[in-house]
């Protein structure tokens, strides 16, 4: 059966043991391609014929806007398979993903206010662009806020999935913006006419998108690791697996246990 | 249907709505989203006088007139059809430069003339370490642009 590497891939314990497996062989590489870059984008790079210095803050804001779109991608692909199939540890990314995309959207923007405010002119314009990266924001927040409001978990997966699948709409609008309308933002850097000439400059821009999306990886591992446990805590495997007491035996009952157990 | 089928039915439906729904609201305000106007939409009469709005387009070589001890500037920007004269009394961006894109806010006056109280500088998405811009400034210097940052621009 074709779907059997599927279902091993949704199975809790599976999916946690594989996560902690391959979390450093992506931490490490993550790690050594962002000093790398800094060392080389900071350090050894030329600066811009306008922009001067100020142009390695694009090290930062190219792949943290890369990685907004692209962990809301994630976040919402995800959340629709845990909806369809109902499949926990997709259910489980989901959750993880949104405080990340919130800070790469954050950094983001707050990169593009820095950068903007000495080449620009200003700090903030209503440009399509920033509209609607700042619109990003708010979905994430939402997605955030909503999930909040539910104290069962499956219930909050459901609701949450339903808006993360409506605000996907919004990432081709980002991406497309500079090319739809008239905008202040210019092209993309690296996709397009344009861009960067030399390949001094785009070696240490590259290698700090590649670091920072093996970093993303890694958080969302880890994050997806500390959701699986949070939400499989009353199965034995995870009492196996943190070398305790399966909960059944525990004299005084779990401490994560139902609330209602708590209460004596 | 399975409730499985259902599910993936009403996602698909979700996306197809509501893809749908934007791709309508966007065709429709494509005129209106608009961040800045060109001289040749203020030529073509879209603004009224007095009225506040963006003007945007590239700032015209050897345009560029400072009023010596003040921080008025006039400039001329122009969308190679058509041109508006622009005056301005803060301080211009670093990417300010003749030959390089601009967006401005303010109005027009009875002359015609943009009255800007603000203006800020485009980036064209190019970049290059100022060897490069200078090599290629020497390139074009025996075609003709004298103007490092039109020689370099041209390059692409």
């Amino acid at each position: 059966m074709a779907w059997v590497w599927f279902h091993r891939f949704g199975s809790p314990p599976y999916f946690y043991r594989l996560a902690k497996r391959l979390t450093p062989w992506v931490a490490w590489p993550a790690a050594l391609l962002c000093v790398a870059g800094l060392i080389e984008g900071l350090g050894f790079t030329p600066p811009d014929y306008r922009q001067g210095d100020g142009w390695r803050i694009l090290l930062f804001h190219v792949p943290m806007a890369f990685l907004s779109m692209e962990t809301y991608i994630v976040m919402a692909v995800s959340a629709a398979i845990g909806l369809i199939w109902r499949m926990r540890v997709a259910n489980a990314v989901a959750a993880s993903c949104a405080t990340l995309g919130a800070s790469f959207t954050v950094v983001t923007l707050g990169t593009g206010m820095l950068w903007g405010k000495p080449m620009w002119g200003t700090y903030w314009a209503w440009d399509p662009r920033l509209t609607s990266e700042l619109l990003l924001l708010f979905l994430y927040l939402g997605y955030m806020g909503l999930r909040s409001g539910f104290d069962d978990i499956s219930r909050a997966d459901r609701a949450s999935a339903v808006l993360a699948i409506v605000g996907l709409v919004d990432i081709p609008i980002i991406h497309y913006s500079v090319d739809w309308w008239n905008s202040l933002h210019q092209g993309s850097t690296l996709i397009g006419t344009g861009g960067i000439a030399v390949p001094s400059m785009w070696v240490p821009v590259l290698m700090m998108i590649a670091g920072f999306e093996l970093y993303f990886i890694a958080l969302l591992l880890l994050r997806t690791r500390g959701e699986i446990l949070r939400r499989e805590r009353n199965a034995s495997w995870v009492a196996q697996e943190l070398g305790e007491a399966p909960p059944d035996s525990a004299p005084s009952g779990p401490p994560l246990a139902h609330p209602a157990a708590q209460r004596v | 249907m399975t409730p499985r089928r259902r599910r993936l039915v009403l996602v698909l439906g979700i996306l197809a709505g509501v893809g749908l729904a934007s791709a309508l609201a966007l065709r429709a305000f494509q005129q209106n989203v608009t961040f800045y106007f060109d001289p040749s939409r203020i030529a073509a009469g879209e603004v009224r006088p007095g009225e506040s709005f963006r003007l945007g387009g590239l700032v015209q070589q050897h345009s560029l007139v400072r009023t010596p001890g003040t921080l008025n500037v006039q400039f001329v920007v122009t969308d190679l059809k058509h041109s508006v004269t622009v005056r301005y009394a803060k301080v211009l961006p670093d990417l300010f430069r003749e030959g390089a894109g601009v967006v401005a806010h303010g109005h027009l006056d009875d002359q015609g003339v943009f009255i800007a109280d603000e203006v800020l500088a485009k980036h064209d998405a190019n970049y290059m370490p100022p060897p490069v811009a200078r090599s290629l400034q020497q390139a074009a210097a025996s075609t003709g642009p004298a103007d490092p940052a039109a020689a370099a621009d041209g390059a692409h």
